[in-house]
């Protein structure tokens, strides 16, 4: 399998701070990623880098084989086709109906009759186990966790290959947190999915991924499994993953997982 | 990448054998999706044998164009990979569920349009009259305790209300000057009535269109800011914020807008008429050669100088209606972009159509006062 996600020699400055320096990371197809690394590591930013949101300063990106820039504006825009991506708060347009909203990039392709699109957002509802009676809801009727999961329909409604989420979980309470780790799992491995996403909740990090990427001292410090990571000497990682809360998070979630 | 594909080919019992290949992706169908829907189409008979086993990839969007090809069901003849049978597993599970009917429209939808927005009026007068009532109490508890008074969001509201307008009312203010001086002279040279000149523009600018024009300009400019900036501190719950640290929204967020604006309207007021005279003037002395210092000599005997009053009167007032409109609209945000942009639309025309109003009434209680004795 090639690689979904290729970073190399990534540099980031903001004036005259760096964010990332000599920054690798090679995801592989298929894989459930958790980017984590303490406030300011420069995730969310790394997350923005990969869909084209922000240019880094140096250092190339390849997203599924083909680099984010350059090629001309149909090139650019075919490859923003195939990954999706979820907003920390969902980012729906509120002026739209659920409906609407899903429907959205459907429309703006400008090749499916609406009879398609009609069908294929009551799919997408579905997937997300919301109820097609919720598709006339407006945003601002919704709850945190349905504008999440209206948030996911809408970035799987160009079937992407790749899905970069930000924060899947903050704001959710942990009833629905859970259920939404499970969600994204299920989807991500019914429809092949590599998933990317960033977040600070040891619970969706442990409940998702099938792997882990550290960030810290501007670079990726370890890319592995959870278990191999845990056996890292490194202060962060002592930090972040071995302190009295994260372990027992760690433990509930893996007896959840069995 | 291998294209959706499929190949038809007959059979002995008179049936079709129809075999699907490729890949049936949204990226790959998207753009002859139609195409294939007809051939699709042509094919759907009970009695055709599918054999999707060559597809390569399958998502939902191609799932669901040959869902629809099939009738919504699967055929009875179908060959396919197992993981490309849960596509359309879930396919069914979906369309099993039932579908939101729309709601029957009423015979007298018309009538119950016309009461929702005679209730939208009530309920907006309710709480334009609510808003008054409580700054007059804001304004009761400021004469007890003058010490609560918002000074400094006084101050930045008349910098940014007053002072920062001042350049572009005086661009409008100066220009309008210049074309209604151009255009009285046109006519007035026709009767050798030239020196009435300065009785037009000092009348109409002073008493009329120096307060109207400043009012409309500040509507537009104060008054779709407030909204929005009200607005958007409703959305992320700044308002509510306040509110629970006991801060009165209508003494620190209203009041500072209202009083500065009653404030900084007359002076505007003042300076605009300036302008707008000089701009008069200017153009007085190119076109019918009159003196400046005749103009100013004879301004005071043509107008007298209670119109200047009725003028800076009018600021006074309009500037109040306006903020208390803006903060009216403002306070009424939704937490979506909709109703940002309909509620700050809705405060510049209230603003702007108050403001009319007002002036009428002004013009109907002020007859008997300023005109001068001929």
């Amino acid at each position: 399998m090639s690689a979904a996600v290729s970073i190399r020699g990534l540099a980031t400055r903001f004036d005259e701070h760096w964010v990332h320096r000599d920054l690798d990371l090679e995801i592989e197809a298929g894989e459930l990623v958790s980017l984590v690394g303490g406030s300011g590591s420069g995730k969310t930013t790394l997350l923005r880098q990969m869909v084209g949101l922000l240019l880094p300063t140096r250092g190339e990106i390849r997203v599924l084989g083909e680099p984010l820039f350059g090629g001309g504006p149909e090139r650019e825009r075919a490859l923003r086709r195939r990954f999706g991506v979820l907003f920390q708060q969902g980012a729906l347009f509120s002026a739209f109906s659920v409906f609407d909203n899903i429907a959205f990039p459907l429309r703006e392709l400008k090749r499916l009759d609406e009879a398609t699109i009609r069908d294929l957002v009551m799919l997408k509802l579905d997937m997300v186990e919301l109820l097609p009676r919720h598709a006339y809801l407006m945003p601002a009727e919704l709850s945190g966790g349905m504008i999440k999961r209206v948030a996911l329909a809408r970035s799987l409604a160009l079937e992407p290959e790749l899905l970069l989420l930000d924060e899947p979980t903050a704001g959710l309470d942990p009833d629905r947190s859970d259920s939404f780790v499970r969600l994204i799992r299920t989807l991500g491995r019914e429809l092949g999915l590599t998933v990317v996403l960033v977040t600070h909740d040891l619970d969706t990090l442990a409940g998702l991924s099938t792997r882990v990427a550290v960030l810290a001292e501007h670079r990726i410090l370890a890319y592995d499994t959870i278990d191999a990571v845990l056996r890292i000497d490194h202060p962060f990682i002592r930090n972040f993953f071995l302190s009295e809360r994260s372990v027992r998070a760690l433990e509930s979630a893996k007896r959840l997982g069995d | 990448m291998a294209e959706a594909t499929l190949i038809v080919a007959s059979q002995a019992d008179g049936g079709a054998r129809v075999a699907i290949s490729g890949r049936w992706t949204l990226a790959a169908i998207a753009d002859d999706a139609a195409a294939l829907a007809e051939r699709l189409a042509a094919q759907a008979r009970p009695e055709t044998a599918w054999d999707g086993l060559g597809i390569e990839a399958l998502d939902s969007a191609g799932a669901m164009l040959l869902w629809r090809a099939w009738g919504r069901r699967l055929p009875a003849l179908l060959l396919l990979r197992p993981d490309h049978l849960q596509v359309f597993e879930r396919i069914a599970k979906a369309d099993r569920l039932p579908q939101p009917g729309s709601a029957p429209t009423s015979p007298f939808a018309w009538l119950m349009a016309t009461g929702a927005l005679a209730l939208t009026v009530r309920r907006q007068t309710a709480d334009f009259v609510v808003l008054i009532g409580s700054i007059a109490l804001d304004l009761l508890r400021l004469l007890r305790a003058p010490g609560e008074l918002p000074r400094r969001e006084i101050s930045a509201n008349l910098y940014k209300g007053g002072v920062r307008a001042m350049p572009v009312t005086a661009l409008v203010g100066f220009l309008i000057g210049v074309v209604l001086s151009y255009l009285s002279a046109l006519q007035l040279r026709q009767f050798g009535a030239d020196i009435f000149i300065v009785n037009i523009l000092g009348m109409g600018i002073v008493r009329e269109l120096g307060p109207v024009l400043v009012a409309v300009l500040v509507a537009g400019r104060s008054g779709s800011a407030m909204t929005a900036q009200l607005g958007v501190m409703r959305v992320t719950e700044e308002i509510d914020a306040l509110a629970t640290m006991g801060v009165s929204r209508s003494l620190r967020l209203v009041l500072p807008k209202v009083v500065a604006l009653a404030i900084a309207m007359p002076l505007l007021v003042l300076w605009t008429t300036a302008i707008a005279l000089v701009g008069g003037m200017v153009a007085a002395n190119i076109q019918l050669d009159i003196g400046f210092g005749f103009f100013l000599h004879t301004l005071p005997r043509a107008v007298p100088v209670a119109n200047l009053y009725i003028g800076l009167a009018k600021g006074f007032v309009f500037g109040i209606f306006i903020a208390l409109v803006a903060c009216h609209f403002g306070l009424r945000v939704r937490p979506n972009t909709e109703s940002l942009s309909a509620n700050t639309t809705a405060s510049v025309v209230t603003a702007i159509t108050v403001v009319i109003l007002l002036d009428a009434v002004f013009a109907i209680f002020t007859r008997e006062i300023g005109l001068p004795r001929l």
